[in-house]
C-alpha cells in the first residue's frame, strides 16, 4: 500500500483511539513504530521533549513528526490532518446535540458538576508544571534544602502573575519577556 | 475581515503561542475567543474544553472545534481546526528537517526554562478566572477539591474524573430540587 494511505489509515485510527489529550497517543505511536518502522522508539522519546516544549498541541506536534519521517513535507500534513478528523466528526455531532439540549434542566446539572471539576483538572496540570518550574524535587531527595525552592523563578513568576491580572496583555507579551529573560539570566 | 479567516488566523494564533498541551490553551482561549472577539462565553468555554476531555482526539483541536461550530457551523470549525494545528506541522516540520539536538542548544533549553515561568503565571491567572465562574457555591467547591486532589495524587484518569463530576452535579441538583 501506498505510504500516504498508510499513514492516513494508522493516524485516523489513532485519534479515534486517543482520549484524554495528545499525550494518550504514545501508546499508538510506539505500536506503529514497531510495525511500520517508520521512525524509532529513542527517536520518539526524544520528540516528545520536543513536542512538550514546543507551541502548539502535544498530538499534533507528535504526528507531525511521525508522518515528517515516513513520508516528507506531504507526509506530515496528511498525518496531523488524519489524526483529528475522526474526533472532529464526533464533537460535530455532540455540538449540535448540545445547542439543542443546552437549556435543559438536567444538562444544565451535569453543567454544574463539570464547570469545577475543570477548574481543578486544570489546578492540578498547573501543579504539575510549577513543581519542575519553581522546585526541584530532585534537590529535595539529594537532602538540599536550599536547592529545593528555585528563588529566581519564583520572583519573576510574582512579578509576572502580578503583572498577568493587573495589565491584561496577550499572553505573546509575557511569553516573549520571560523567554528573553531565561536566556539573559538562566533559570 | 472575512470571518473564516478570522477564525483561522486567531486558532493559529492559539496554537502557535501554546505551550505545554491543551490545558495551557486556556489564557489565549480566553483572550481571542471571549475578550477579543466575542465567539462564546467563559462558561462555554469550561463546557467545552469539559467535553473536549472526554471526547477522543485532542483537547486543543476538539476545543477549537467546538468553538468554530458554534461562531460559523462545520466550515468554522474546519477553519479553527485547521488553524490550530497548522502552527505544530510548520515548526515541527523545520525542527525535523534542519535541527538535531533542538532542544540541547544551550540559548533554547534557556529560553524555554524561562516561558515556562509564563505559562505557570498565565495559567494560574486562568485558574483564578474559572475559579470564579464555576465554583458559586460550597457542592462546587466540594468538587473542585476532590478533582484537584485526586488528579494531583492519584493516576485516576480524567476522563472518569469528568465523568464523575458531571454525575455529581446532577445528583445535586436532583437532591436539591426537590426540597
Amino acid at each position: 500500500m501506498n505510504v500516504l494511505l498508510q499513514l492516513a489509515f494508522e493516524f485516523f485510527k489513532t485519534g479515534i483511539f486517543t482520549v484524554g489529550g495528545g499525550l494518550a497517543s504514545l501508546p499508538f505511536l510506539y505500536d506503529i513504530s514497531d510495525r511500520m518502522g517508520w521512525y524509532t522508539r529513542s527517536e520518539l522519546v526524544d520528540m516528545i521533549a520536543i513536542a512538550e516544549s514546543t507551541p502548539g498541541p502535544i498530538g499534533a506536534n507528535m504526528a507531525t513528526f511521525a508522518g515528517y519521517k515516513a513520508g516528507g513535507l506531504l507526509g506530515s500534513i496528511i498525518a496531523s490532518v488524519s489524526l483529528i478528523v475522526g474526533p472532529m466528526i464526533l464533537v460535530l455531532i455532540i455540538a449540535n446535540f448540545l445547542e439543542k439540549f443546552k437549556t435543559n434542566k438536567h444538562v444544565q446539572a451535569v453543567f454544574y458538576g463539570l464547570r469545577p471539576a475543570v477548574a481543578g483538572l486544570i489546578t492540578a496540570a498547573c501543579y504539575g508544571v510549577m513543581a519542575i518550574t519553581l522546585f526541584s524535587v530532585d534537590a529535595l531527595k539529594s537532602g538540599d534544602i536550599l536547592g529545593f525552592i528555585n528563588l529566581k523563578a519564583c520572583a519573576l513568576f510574582a512579578v509576572m502573575l502580578w503583572a498577568v491580572m493587573k495589565f491584561k496583555k496577550h499572553p505573546v507579551v509575557y511569553i516573549a519577556i520571560c523567554a528573553v529573560l531565561g536566556i539573559l539570566v538562566k533559570f | 475581515m472575512n470571518i473564516y479567516l478570522q477564525l483561522f488566523l486567531s486558532f493559529f494564533r492559539i496554537g502557535g503561542l501554546t505551550f505545554g498541551g491543551g490545558y495551557s490553551m486556556m489564557p489565549m482561549l480566553q483572550k481571542e475567543c471571549v475578550e477579543k472577539f466575542g465567539w462564546c462565553t467563559e462558561g462555554d468555554l469550561m463546557d467545552y474544553y469539559a467535553l473536549g476531555q472526554c471526547t477522543p482526539g485532542l483537547i486543543a483541536v476538539n476545543t477549537a472545534t467546538f468553538i468554530g461550530n458554534k461562531t460559523k457551523g462545520i466550515l468554522g470549525a474546519i477553519c479553527a481546526a485547521l488553524g490550530v494545528i497548522t502552527p505544530s506541522i510548520i515548526i515541527i516540520t523545520i525542527i525535523a528537517m534542519f535541527i538535531d539536538g533542538f532542544i540541547d542548544i544551550p540559548a533554547v533549553a534557556n529560553a524555554f526554562a524561562g516561558i515556562r515561568i509564563a505559562v505557570c503565571a498565565l495559567i494560574v491567572s486562568s485558574i483564578i478566572k474559572l475559579y470564579k465562574g464555576g465554583v458559586k457555591d460550597m457542592p462546587a467547591f466540594i468538587i473542585f477539591a476532590v478533582v484537584t486532589f485526586l488528579s494531583i495524587f492519584t493516576d485516576v484518569s480524567p476522563i472518569l474524573v469528568v465523568v464523575g463530576a458531571g454525575v455529581a452535579g446532577f445528583a445535586i441538583k436532583a437532591v436539591g430540587g426537590k426540597k
